[in-house]
């Protein structure tokens, strides 16, 4: 039985439901913590510059979008029993790790939409932002090749097929 | 002062003291909707067809946040407080809309008219014009294209001083609202709707373009009004950012859910 199962699910698209809610919830962390509750990201801190601006309705309305698109991919996914959670996981992991780290290097200091936060030393918290950015990545990375093996290895297993 | 003796709200109150024509009639427009949709609703009953109480529910917010964005509480205080007019264009122009379309109004109105009527509408609605109107990207620069007019040219300042302008402004983001729900997850009949992944672009552009609009009315202190203190203009910009924000999610979830219940049905859940 947990063979068949395993043999109807849908590992690539698990992975990216799973990377596009991982987006939004990074992204849900950047805005409800650090806008809203710390308030140590400013809505605008006269830095930007105009591709900033361009680029920052792009992002955020794919955010958006990336939400509401993976929660129904994961939604259709478990509804045909074609959900992978291995790779769903992971695919979680990768979506918010990859967000984070664009975050920290293309938004905050290329385009400068706005830093970590004002008023203090910057590096340290650039340094840690980006480190723990690259630690959801990598057991994002870890994940997908454990997912990945897991799969195939009970698939290929079978013996009628 | 003296320049705003004309404003709308300043200069009616002073002359007509408490009643106001433009106070009631909006709002009682906006009631005749849900009432024509409750006919609507009666028709099918005696005839004992069905109808979604949802469509109805939908229908019921949408109208009513129409009449709320309306009434004197926040159509008043929309010439002193931009907080107010933030909100009450989020209302006509996003949130009514949804409610409005989601609740298939013209599926109602076909059902309950007369065929003849019925056909001639279809027929229209097969219009070149139609199809060209209700496309999602023309729905897309009617809708937040018009957002751009309003607000980066002197168009904003003008319909503070005209009423008829300033209720043109309202009718427009009104319809121009509900054309662009009904073009991107709208129930109503749709001839020759593009498909899901040209609605989901443009509803990505629009939620962009408002987003980018939203922060330059922040960063450059818009829209510009005497009466309006800059502290809270810059406030009604976040307002206008994240009220969309939501409006967008919401309006994402009506279109998702077409997706989910066609793949549903399709694969026999």
């Amino acid at each position: 039985m947990a063979l068949i199962s395993r043999m109807r699910q849908n590992p690539n698209r698990s992975k990216w439901g799973g990377i596009l809610v991982g987006i939004a919830i990074m992204a849900a962390v950047d805005e409800i913590v650090f806008h809203q509750l710390l308030a140590w990201h400013h809505f605008y801190d006269g830095s930007t510059l105009a591709i900033g601006l361009l680029s920052d309705g792009l992002l955020h309305a794919g955010e958006l979008i990336a939400m509401v698109a993976g929660f129904f991919i994961l939604l259709d996914l478990r509804k045909h029993g074609a959900m992978s959670k291995a790779h769903a996981w992971a695919g979680g992991f990768l979506g918010a790790g990859g967000f984070q780290l664009f975050d920290g290097i293309v938004n905050h200091k290329i385009l400068r939409l706005h830093q970590v936060r004002y008023d203090v030393p910057i590096l340290p918290y650039d340094i840690a932002w980006n480190l723990m950015a690259l630690i959801l990545l990598v057991v994002g990375i870890v994940l997908v090749r454990r997912a990945g093996r897991i799969h195939e290895g009970s698939v290929g297993s079978s013996p009628s097929a | 002062m003296n320049g705003l003796i004309g404003c709308l709200e300043c200069g009616g109150a002073a002359t007509t003291g408490g009643f106001n024509a433009h106070k009631i009639i909006p709002p009682a427009l906006a009631a005749l909707f849900p009432v024509a949709y409750l006919t609507g609703l009666l028709i099918q009953r005696t005839r004992h067809d069905k109808w979604s109480g949802w469509r109805t529910a939908f229908f019921l917010i949408g109208s009513s946040l129409l009449i709320w964005a309306l009434l004197p509480p926040i159509a008043g205080a929309a010439y002193k407080d931009p907080e107010a007019h933030m909100l009450q264009h989020l209302l006509i122009g996003m949130f009514a809309p949804l409610g409005l379309v989601l609740g298939a109004p013209v599926t109602l109105a076909l059902r309950s008219v007369p065929v003849g009527v019925g056909r001639r509408f279809s027929r229209l609605m097969r219009a070149p014009v139609v199809h060209t109107l209700s496309h999602p990207v023309a729905a897309l620069i009617l809708n937040v294209g018009g957002m751009y007019v309003l607000y980066l040219t002197p168009l904003f300042a003008l319909s503070m001083y005209s009423a008829p302008l300033h209720y043109l402004v309202h009718v427009h983001f009104l319809a121009a609202g509900c054309l662009f729900v009904w073009a991107i997850a709208g129930p109503d009949p749709a001839p020759r709707r593009p498909g899901m992944r040209t609605r989901l672009i443009v509803l990505f552009v629009g939620a962009a373009a408002h987003a980018i609009l939203g922060k330059m009315l922040y960063i450059h202190g818009l829209p510009d009004f005497p009466l309006y203190d800059p502290a809270a203009t810059r406030a009604a910009a976040k307002l206008m950012y994240y009220g969309g924000d939501l409006a967008e999610v919401l309006l994402a979830i009506a279109l998702f859910s077409i997706w989910f219940r066609r793949r549903v049905r399709s694969h026999g859940g």
